[in-house]
């Protein structure tokens, strides 16, 4: 370990340095590096990986630790899956749901992080203390209330009831967001846009939104997958099977003595391909936002 | 704008008027767009919150939620008349019987919980730490390890729960099989509290570690690169560089994601839920997932659930304004 730490070059050095700084590095040093990130790479994967394989196998022969790769791959679990539960319903349930809590939430949220960024207003730190404090709620403190608010409007076992309850989190959480993305748009676009005789309103959506779209777009994603991913509410709220969500749904393969494996990880791999996919485009620009929101608050 | 506003008006003589009045000139548009945040954050948070914390000083129950209880009549209406045993207020009863143990096992989640955001939170640090600061070296593949590192953020709490609850399986499960495959005993995973926890624990390390890498990586790349060029003439070990360039130069950014990562780790809901399902007998819930059973197992009891989440939000409120004393004792703001 002491090997590796002396011939620790500088994290960022000067381009030219680097040439010589590269093979500076001794061989020990550079293989203990990658070795250390292979060991976590291969960890990261493993679990994904191991619950693809396992998809692939079939129903009674899921339940063996070896770990084969070819060994009569079969695609009866995925057909099981989409043909003979009500998983599908349930996945397009979550679609749902969670499309409705993305585009609600960045509507509602839109302006006021625009207003965080731009204005000095009275009551702005309490509403920024407000969004932090919100972040802390357990779903504890919410759920029985929101509950007992839906049933009395007979909404509970209804997709508006989850979209509400979402809610609660997603305004707070996109106008945060939204708030670090606007941070970075030049404030010398909205001063020329008011030479040019523009209103606060007609800079925000004619100057401002256009060029927040990435931001827009991140903040969106990471709502959709976030609701996508909810399990406490689904449960709580959602009692006939096909209204189930995915989160809710899928525990349904997991009765108390015999988990139906096979379901299970067939289920879990086509719940991982649009989150997997929607991510990859969204993961870059979202760590920026959320700490510039934070580091700013 | 004030000036102006203060000649449109020269006629109101109370000063506080005028002051409302150039203020509402000045920000009348800044609020109009708040507005539509704060009607959903009053609807949405601030009333339900208001009525959970009521919640927690009634003794509400399934059983006795209704106002009314109506019967049908013979002549086909209905008659109602008042619950005689309705909902009705306690005072501070839910809070003595949960803090002294009277019902539930408040204190038994409440360490389950502190151990369990203190392990998960210092892993996720630690680790996002040290593979942020290898991968900000440049050398090949990085990007690779990058993007193939960041892998479980994408997977749903869910679907990582049941995956790892499928490789802690005491008869089929990897784990076990690696285990055996080096000469120690399988273990039962989820038959004792602190093996139980173990398994959780390592499900919401593996889940949150790339969070807190991406983080932190953005952190280092923000540092800027003549302090490690200083520190080098100065001969300063990479030890020293560490410790006196990158730390300090991590501190916004720490702050914020130990902060974040402490509140969201409190309140994990479905890694406990699904790995352990609180096994055995309920020795390893933590406090939110306590809470949901008291709400939604057995006979609802709505006000005790609603006691637990009024001390959770207490606990987390005070914590973080104890570390933002913390840290502004020392200096930083944020």
């Amino acid at each position: 370990m002491t090997t590796v730490e002396v011939s620790k070059p500088a994290p960022k050095p000067a381009p030219k340095q680097l040439q010589r700084r590269r093979s500076d590095r001794p061989l020990l040093a550079s293989l203990a590096l990658h070795a250390t990130l292979l060991g976590a790479t291969v960890i990261a994967l493993f679990p994904v990986l191991w619950i693809l394989l396992s998809s692939f196998k079939p129903a009674d022969r899921i339940q063996s630790s070896e770990i084969t790769l070819v060994d009569d791959p079969t695609l009866e679990n995925y057909r099981a899956v989409l043909f003979d539960t009500p998983f599908p319903t349930w996945f397009l349930n979550s679609v749902i749901v969670a499309a409705f809590t993305m585009v609600i939430g960045i509507a509602m949220s839109a302006t006021c992080g625009y207003a965080l960024s731009r204005f000095n207003f009275a009551g702005k730190r309490g509403l920024m203390w407000v969004f932090l404090i919100t972040q802390m709620f357990p779903v504890a403190i919410l759920i029985v209330p929101i509950y007992t608010i839906m049933a009395n409007l007979g909404l509970i076992d209804t997709k508006p009831s989850l979209v509400i309850a979402y809610l609660t989190v997603a305004v707070p959480f996109c106008a945060w967001m939204l708030r670090g993305y606007f941070d970075t748009i030049p404030k010398e676009l909205d001063e020329a846009a008011a030479l040019d005789g523009l209103g606060p309103f007609g800079t925000f959506w004619r100057v401002i939104l256009p060029l927040a779209r990435p931001g827009l777009a991140v903040t969106a994603f990471y709502t959709f997958l976030t609701a996508w991913g909810e399990v406490a509410y689904a449960i709580a709220f959602m009692q006939s099977r096909n209204k189930l969500t995915l989160g809710a749904g899928l525990q349904q393969f997991v009765p108390q003595f015999n988990p139906q494996w096979h379901l299970l990880t067939a289920g879990s791999v086509l719940i991982l391909i649009p989150a997997a996919v929607v991510f990859f485009f969204a993961q870059k620009h979202l760590v920026a936002g959320l700490t510039a929101g934070g580091t700013k608050g | 704008m004030s000036s102006e506003a203060a000649t449109d008006a020269p006629a109101e003589p109370p000063k506080a008027a005028g002051r409302l009045r150039r203020s509402f000139d000045r920000n009348w548009y800044a609020w109009a767009m708040v507005l539509p945040t704060v009607i959903v954050l009053g609807v949405l948070v601030l009333f339900p919150l208001v009525q959970g914390v009521y919640q927690s000083f009634t003794n509400l129950t399934e059983a006795n939620q209704d106002e009314v209880i109506c019967t049908k009549t013979l002549g086909g209406g209905e008659e109602c008349k008042e619950n005689p045993k309705k909902a009705e207020f306690v005072g501070v009863d839910n809070y003595v019987d949960l803090l002294t143990g009277e019902r539930g096992s408040f204190w038994l989640q409440f360490t389950n919980t502190v151990v369990w955001t203190v392990a998960c939170v210092f892993f996720h640090y630690t680790i996002g730490l040290g593979l942020a600061v290898m991968l900000n070296r440049r050398m090949r593949f990085r990007s690779l390890y990058r993007v193939l590192l960041i892998v479980p953020w994408a997977v749903p709490g869910f679907v990582a729960a049941f995956g790892w609850k499928f490789l802690f399986n005491p008869r089929f499960g990897l784990i076990n099989e690696g285990l055996v495959n080096i000469g120690l005993d399988p273990v039962e995973w989820f038959n004792h509290r602190w093996t139980g926890l173990f398994a959780a624990i390592c499900t919401n390390v593996w889940l949150g570690v790339p969070f807190m890498m991406v983080a932190i990586l953005g952190g280092l790349q923000s540092i800027p690169s003549d302090l490690y060029e200083a520190a080098e003439m100065d001969g300063a070990t990479p030890w020293q560089r560490f410790r006196n360039v990158t730390l300090p130069g991590l501190r916004p950014v720490s702050s914020t994601v130990i902060l974040l990562g402490t509140i969201w780790t409190f309140n994990m809901f479905p890694i406990i839920f699904f790995v352990t399902g609180g096994e055995p007998a309920g020795q390893t819930e933590i406090l939110v997932t306590g809470a949901y059973r008291a709400a939604f197992e057995g006979v609802r009891n709505y006000s005790l659930a609603a006691t637990y989440g009024v001390l959770i939000l207490s606990l987390l409120m005070v914590f973080a304004s104890a570390y933002r004393r913390t840290l502004k004792a020392q200096g930083e703001v944020f």
